[in-house]
């Protein structure tokens, strides 16, 4: 397990590099330069700093005691990555790609991003690196996302708005890819999620791994055992490898992939790529995909933006096939009502994302007892979601 | 239909017949359904006559990563009205009907080959006379399977070498068949005025380590720019050229009355980037 990807990228089947053969040197360099730096003292010890003095690392791990009283089943610890800098774990990902590009001597950097958080996050660490930054943001997304379009304006970063095919989030990657194809020379793709050709999956895994990493040893620390399940959201995935990956070879805990059901997997607007897709090549890696019959790429949709997404990461597939993590679908509102839920008993809001895997926990714990522990990762704070939900209670929609 | 295919390509064919003669073969794109299945027949039938040696068939993405804005646009008309591979090839086989003889080659992205399923994929390519494929995004190293099929299909699978490819140069030609595909410069398809420096000594390069045909794409548009290539290629891929001209024929494309009027726009775009003999 710990060994894959092997030497081709791949997770199983899954995984791969399809992509135009102009990126290909890019992308062997970058793996190369990636497992150079992985085992230099000096680049560990850089991140390692930024994550400890600039991000807030590491993330505590909280006892929802009120939630755990009020859902009456196992005992529910929160993994607090909303608590990081610019507010969810997206920044553990752009700090390690960030360093990565300056040690490589790339000055110019670029993300794609659909909320806006890894926008957010990548736009930072270029003010903080002294890079210069672009991020391809859909069009749609933009018209949702004003504040954090703002945010990364302030931040110096020029966002750029794609009007490609549905104008969101899978627009902008293959937006950021084409970019990157034109000026592959000087720019560094900072890939926001575990998704994306060979070494990104495994790249962005191993920088988000640091979730799980801590979250083992702090549950260790305070229960002197592993937990029953952990439960994180998935869309990309990146936030639930990072967690899943330290405990893949403790076979006794439960891995928990939520994904978004949108409206209803009965329905055609959702984003349950594990529940409902079928395996192809989409951005650069073979993976689990909602497409027709005949491979045309499906339009996603959750409430949540991070979350609406047709693709996911090529290790989640493997997990899935490998029948190691289970991945169940959440709809638009059972996230509403978690997200409320967390708000009243704890005074946390989570990101809609995160909402998400609150929400199956609600449902989990009615067949978990109180000996069992639980560790939900609240992936995001849900500040920047707070204007999407008043205009979705009162208009009913998006 | 061919069983072994193998010495009855019939692009090797046209290669061979214009190394003879000394010419550069010119090589048409178009997106297939752009703007509807039926034009393109038509615009097929306007190709030929005008001069074209080998054309290119779009079969229509909805994720067309390779691509610049142009042909996203032709992708996205194109799946207004449904397109897969199936239309394609039965697009071609009415440009055949109507005594289209120049060979086809399928420019397609990898995922719809996929889901088409491999088995069903060349037996239709042999069946339709679709003399090879190019797909921009399946690198050698994920070529494995499609090239020991295309092999026994005798249906080519066309190489893409980019200015970036460097040492992998060998790599990608090494049992290449049909012909080498030289991407001009960095970047997606679409029109530009500059090509990568030294794109003269990448396509040297190139052919100084194959025997086949090189040809040459990504941003060539104009009969100066042809003319310069042909000077040092076997072929000229015109593409988003070619697909801006349909594009801007469409209000005359889609009017039965004025249709002819566009299709000559389009034949007389072609013979200018070819230019006299």
């Amino acid at each position: 397990m710990t060994t894959l990807p092997d030497a081709k990228g791949r997770f199983g089947d899954f995984g791969g590099r399809y992509v135009p053969e102009t990126l290909m040197n890019a992308l062997i360099e970058l793996e190369e330069s990636y497992r150079k730096y992985a085992a230099d003292d000096e680049f560990n010890a850089e991140v390692n700093y930024l994550l400890k003095e600039y991000s807030g690392r590491e993330t505590p791990l909280y006892y929802a005691e009120r939630l755990t009283e009020q859902l009456g089943g196992p005992k529910i610890y929160l993994k607090r990555e909303d608590l990081n800098h610019t507010g969810a774990h997206k920044i553990n990902n752009a700090i390690g790609q960030g360093v990565l590009a300056k040690r490589m001597g790339k000055k110019k950097v670029i993300a794609e991003t659909g909320a806006g958080q890894h926008g957010v996050a990548t736009a930072t660490v270029a003010a903080l690196l002294g890079l210069e930054c672009k991020v391809f943001m859909g069009e749609e997304d933009i018209k949702r996302q004003q504040l954090n379009v703002f945010r990364m304006n302030m931040l110096g970063a020029e966002v750029i708005p794609v009007t490609s095919g549905s104008r969101t989030l899978k627009d902008a990657g293959n937006e950021a890819l084409r970019y990157w194809v034109s000026n592959v020379d000087d720019t560094f793709y900072i890939l926001g999620s575990a998704v994306g050709p060979h070494p990104y999956p495994m790249m962005v895994r191993n920088f988000q791994r640091v979730i799980g990493d801590e979250t083992r040893r702090q549950i260790l620390e305070k229960e002197n055992r592993l937990p029953h399940t952990v439960v994180a959201a998935i869309g990309g995935g990146s936030n639930a490898i990072g967690m899943f990956y330290p405990f893949v070879e403790d076979k006794e805990v439960r891995l928990i992939g939520v994904e978004a059901a949108g409206r209803g997997i009965d329905t055609p607007l959702h984003a349950a790529t594990m529940s409902l897709g079928t395996k192809g090549v989409f951005q650069g890696s073979m993976s689990y995909l909602l497409q027709d019959q005949h491979g045309q790429v499906q339009e996603a949709h959750s409430i949540s933006a991070g979350l609406d997404y047709p693709g996911v990461g090529p290790e989640h597939s493997y997990l899935k096939d490998i029948e190691r993590a289970q991945y169940v679908p959440i709809t638009d509102q059972e996230a509403l009502d978690a997200l409320k839920l967390l708000c009243r008993t704890e005074g946390i809001i989570p990101a809609l994302e995160s909402a998400h895997a609150i929400a199956h926990t609600v449902k989990l714990a009615k067949e978990m007892t109180s000996d069992q522990l639980l560790v939900i990762c609240l992936s995001g704070r849900g500040d920047k979601d707070v204007e999407s939900i008043m205009r979705y209670e009162r208009e009913g929609s998006l | 239909m061919s069983i072994t295919g193998q010495s009855q390509n019939r692009m090797d064919v046209t290669f061979a017949e214009l190394r003879e003669k000394g010419e550069t073969a010119l090589i048409p794109f178009l997106t297939v359904g752009d703007p509807d299945p039926q034009t393109t027949v038509d615009i097929i039938v306007e190709l030929q006559a005008a001069g074209a040696h080998i054309l290119e068939l779009g079969v229509p993405y909805s994720d067309p990563l390779a691509d610049g804005p142009v042909i996203q646009r032709a992708s996205q008309r194109s799946l207004t009205h449904q397109v897969t591979i199936d239309t394609c090839l039965e697009v071609a086989e009415q440009a055949r009907s109507r005594g289209v003889i120049m060979p086809f080659i399928l420019f397609t992205y990898y995922n719809p080959i996929l889901q088409y399923g491999l088995d069903r994929f060349f037996e239709q390519m042999q069946r339709y006379d679709i003399s090879g494929m190019i797909i921009p995004d399946l690198p050698v190293e994920e070529s494995e399977e499609m090239r020991r099929r295309s092999r026994a299909a005798g249906v080519s699978l066309v190489p893409l070498v980019a200015p970036t490819s460097e040492e992998r140069i060998a790599s990608i030609l090494d049992g290449a068949q049909g012909f080498v595909y030289c991407v001009s410069s960095l970047g997606v398809t679409g029109e530009r005025a500059s090509f990568h420096n030294n794109v003269e000594q990448f396509i040297r390069n190139v052919k100084a380590n194959t025997d086949l045909p090189v040809a040459v794409g990504f941003g060539i548009s104009s009969h100066e720019q042809v003319r310069q290539f042909s000077e040092f290629c076997d072929g000229v891929v015109v593409g988003s050229a070619i697909v801006r001209q349909i594009e801007s024929q469409i209000p005359l494309l889609t009017d039965p009355e004025r249709k002819a009027e566009g299709l000559l726009q389009i034949r007389n775009f072609v013979s200018d980037l070819i230019g006299p003999k």
